[in-house]
């Protein structure tokens, strides 16, 4: 079979890319409504709290600084990831893509930490209107950073197969931006629910 | 152990009411004969090979609008048994098969009541929408596939595990939800609907609902990015118009389903307390939650059809569409204000009179842009040279009926009039004068129109029109009376009345309509039979039946699986017409330049992943645990080996685009 000639195949690479980023924002904002109902059924449960513990008796603002300090950073290193991806060094890439991971799972077991201290507080997720709200946001977006991770690991093996392809690069910035969105839910978390929470 | 493997499933989830053995069998013998009739003349190889596995839009689009068929006929039968029961239950009426009044219990009417909005909102409607879009808005921007061949097919595979799955219940389980089309708790919580079936609600959502948000987000980047050089925006036909916005709503308004009955789950599975009664939970919260997407969802099923009849009007007035522009204008304009009514379905919440007020008059104000629309059909049929034909017919009853529900619509808009009305069969009829007319006849017409596009010969003309005036004859008679019952007081969802209240006449007279409307599927399933018989006669050799306007017309018929031979360009609104005015069409005998053409492979893999996402689905109605783990992690292994598949894309070099060209045109 006759292939196609070098120019239109760039050409039609691009344009693929392209359409990729542009539906890897369409489904990001998806996912925002999803996490903008789950904020707004927290703020309308929250003080709902059925004589169980509230915000106030739960959260400690150390754990929630600490885990957003660790997940802004692992942010930074998945920028230098994507700028080494850009200059073409395969072994920086990956090297930031693995501090990356070890971030986000230094922030998964913070928060599972948190988690089960609530749990065995008897503040489970049965416990109040409120607390089902809590557990569903945060854990939700916990469930979002272990998809990351798991995206990492697959990136990782791919670029050790591969190399950086156009294909495997352009994977890598939808990971990016999926990243970066996912620091920004958390700020939002942080604020409103953890700061909020303890004002 | 036992309950480690097999969950909450006993021997008492078998078939043993007459309906469910009924259906089970159904299921059972016609998916054997299926089979056999496969089996017998070896086509298993050329179901996968050509179509399961296919990632053409159009094909997909076929296969589409023959699920949303089947689940047609299925929806149908839930309506007749709901009439029968009505039309018989009253007084001191015997029962029959066990009921106490009627032949149906309350819970068993209350199931069917149910299963038959679910199923003719998500898998009639939105699989007949779907499938008219993946047939025609490709062609329409001059594209030769979508943007993500791969989600489009993972997409309807989904819808199709949603369709087999919301009929699961028959053959384990016994039961659906009995709560109501939108499960609105208290009631769908696990306190007062302990079994399966808001679980199998619930479970059949999510996997259709997940395939239609991939389908919106395809469509939406497809329409943005892969149209043909000269068409901008402005220039689109209004059919592709339309599905972007109803796809755009499809992407605000489905992840608030999504989260919405997940979070309903997250009540009955884990014991949490969003929506009960207890622990500070707040019913009121998801009926807020569930009409945020259900009246951006009503939208989404009637949008497009505005796209279809603009073309068909246009095309059948010989004149191009009456103020394109602000035709655009109030498409968009709907889109934005389809979010800012959802409290009218409550009213009666209490929210006061501040709020409702608000509600009322955003909700008054879509009346506007739908208006501008009505007018411009008719703008553009005045002094145009009309053809009578099928989907021209479907039109007239539509815009006739359309603005008669539409006035229904306008007066449950005032609160006032809605603490009366709501929930009364008055609020039935409106809803299925929209629905029906626009989405519905929309469909019909739709179809009816592209299918010599896509299948190469036209339906029969006569059959075609017979079909119409029994389905809208049909309508009135069974649509009326409930218009007069809802002022008679008659609330929705009635399984016995009391003969005194006089409802009995106007029951009867519904049940005959309906029986004229089934008697309108059966004359269009014929007119399908004749057609396919007599396709001989009626051949579209010139890629252009109707005298077309548009870009879909400008390739033979049927479409070749790569679309355009030539990629066409278009520099005004009706793109087609200009060229045929220029004379470009008929193809200019001159020879064309080819050139190789790139599409997308087949994948199986959108079938095991729909696959394992059906198990996950199952293991969580029955609690199985294991059987949720195994679907998780099929799903997820599923898109890593095809994250690692680069080869996705196949060349078909110019000579053979040639050869197939010549060879379409020579007939």
């Amino acid at each position: 079979m006759e292939k196609m000639n070098e120019t239109n195949a760039t050409a039609a690479q691009a344009a693929q890319a392209d359409r990729h980023a542009f539906g890897f924002w369409v489904y990001l904002m998806t996912d925002l409504v999803i996490f903008g109902v789950l904020f707004a059924v927290y703020y309308v449960l929250k003080a709902s709290t059925f004589g169980g513990p509230s915000s106030n008796d739960l959260f400690s603002l150390s754990t929630a600084l600490t885990n957003t300090i660790v997940l802004l950073t692992s942010s930074f290193t998945c920028g230098l990831a994507t700028l080494a991806a850009r200059s073409k060094k395969l072994n920086q890439t990956i090297a930031w893509l693995a501090v990356t991971f070890m971030l986000g799972a230094t922030f998964l077991t913070l928060e599972l930490s948190e988690f089960s201290r609530f749990m065995s507080a008897g503040a489970s997720w049965q416990r109040s209107a409120f607390l089902s709200a809590f557990f569903t946001l945060v854990g939700t977006h916990g469930l979002h950073i272990a998809v990351g991770l798991l995206w990492i690991a697959v990136a990782i093996v791919q670029l050790k197969v591969k190399g950086l392809t156009p294909s495997v690069v352009s994977k890598l910035d939808r990971f990016t931006l999926f990243w970066h969105f996912l620091d920004i839910v958390w700020i939002f978390i942080f604020t409103t629910v953890y700061l909020m929470g303890i004002m | 152990m036992t309950h480690f493997i097999l969950g909450d499933l006993t021997w008492a989830a078998l078939p043993h009411a007459w309906y469910t053995i009924g259906a089970t069998g159904t299921i059972f013998v016609g998916g054997i004969v299926v089979m056999a009739v496969i089996t017998y003349y070896k086509k298993w190889k050329w179901l996968w090979k050509e179509w399961f596995t296919s990632t053409d839009p159009k094909k997909i689009g076929i296969m589409y609008i023959v699920m949303a068929s089947v689940m047609l006929f299925r929806g149908g039968l839930d309506a007749m048994m709901i009439w029968l029961q009505q039309s018989i239950s009253v007084g001191n009426a015997p029962g029959y098969l066990g009921a106490p009044s009627g032949y149906l219990d309350a819970s068993h009417f209350q199931q069917i009541f149910t299963s038959h909005g679910d199923i003719m909102v998500f898998f009639v409607t939105m699989g007949f929408f779907f499938g008219l879009m993946n047939l025609i808005v490709p062609l329409q921007i001059g594209a030769r596939d979508l943007a993500f061949p791969f989600l489009n097919s993972l997409g309807f595979w989904l819808y199709v595990a949603g369709a087999v799955f919301i009929n699961m219940f028959f053959v384990i389980g016994g039961e659906f939800a009995a709560s109501g089309w939108l499960s609105l708790p208290p009631l769908s919580e696990i306190m007062y609907s302990p079994g399966t079936g808001v679980d199998y609600w619930i479970w059949s959502l999510q996997l259709s609902g997940l395939g239609s948000l991939l389908g919106g987000i395809n469509f939406i980047v497809t329409i943005i990015k892969m149209r043909v050089k000269g068409m901008t925006l402005m220039k689109m036909p209004l059919f592709t118009w339309t599905s972007l916005c109803s796809m755009a709503l499809v992407v605000a308004a489905f992840p608030v389903l999504t989260i919405t009955t997940l979070l309903l789950w997250y009540d009955r599975f884990f014991g949490m307390h969003f929506f009960t009664t207890t622990a500070g939970g707040n019913p009121m919260l998801y009926v807020n939650l569930i009409w945020m997407w259900g009246h951006p969802e009503v939208y989404i099923l009637v949008i497009p059809a505005f796209g279809i009849f603009s073309e068909i009007v246009a095309t059948f007035s010989g004149k191009k569409i009456f103020g394109y522009v602000s035709m655009v204008c109030a498409v968009i304009c709907i889109t934005l204000l389809s979010f800012m009514v959802w409290l009218h379905h409550f009213f009666t919440m209490g929210a006061g009179a501040d709020v409702d007020a608000f509600f009322g008059i955003m909700t008054g104000i879509i009346a506007i842009p739908t208006a501008v629309q009505i007018f411009n059909w008719i703008a553009t049929m005045f002094r145009g040279r009309i053809r009578f034909t099928t989907p021209m017919m479907y039109f007239m009853g539509f815009v006739s009926l359309f603005t008669f529900g539409g006035m229904a619509g306008v007066l449950l808009s005032i609160p006032g009039a809605d603490f009366e009305l709501h929930n009364s069969l008055f609020l039935v009829a409106h809803f299925h004068t929209m629905i029906v007319s626009a989405a519905l006849f929309g469909i019909f017409a739709g179809i009816t129109y592209w299918f010599p596009k896509i299948m190469g010969f036209k339906l029969n003309e006569k059959i075609g029109r017979r079909a119409f005036w029994l389905w809208i004859v049909g309508f009135f008679v069974s649509f009326t009376p409930l218009y007069i019952l809802g002022f008679m007081g008659a609330t929705r969802r009635l399984d016995y009345y009391a003969t005194a209240t006089g409802y009995q006449p106007f029951f009867i007279t519904a049940g005959i309509g309906v029986c004229i409307i089934a008697a309108g599927v059966l004359m269009q399933v014929w007119q399908v039979v004749v057609s396919v018989r007599e396709r001989k006669d009626n051949m579209d050799t010139t890629g252009d039946p109707w005298d077309g306007r548009t870009l879909e017309w400008a390739t033979s018929s049927p479409v070749p699986f790569y679309d355009f031979a030539k990629k066409p360009e278009a520099d005004s609104r009706d793109a087609f017409w200009e060229m045929k005015k220029r004379g470009e069409w008929p193809r200019a005998t001159a020879r064309t330049e080819y050139e190789d053409i790139e599409l997308s492979k087949n994948t199986g893999m959108a079938i095991y992943l729909s696959g394992f996402f059906f198990l996950f689905s199952f293991g969580a109605v029955w609690h199985i645990i294991w059987l949720m783990a195994l679907g998780f992690v099929g799903c997820i292994a599923c898109v890593i080996i095809r994250s690692f598949d680069d080869d996705t894309e196949y060349v078909i070099p110019a000579a053979e685009v040639e050869k197939m060209e010549t060879l379409a045109w020579k007939k």
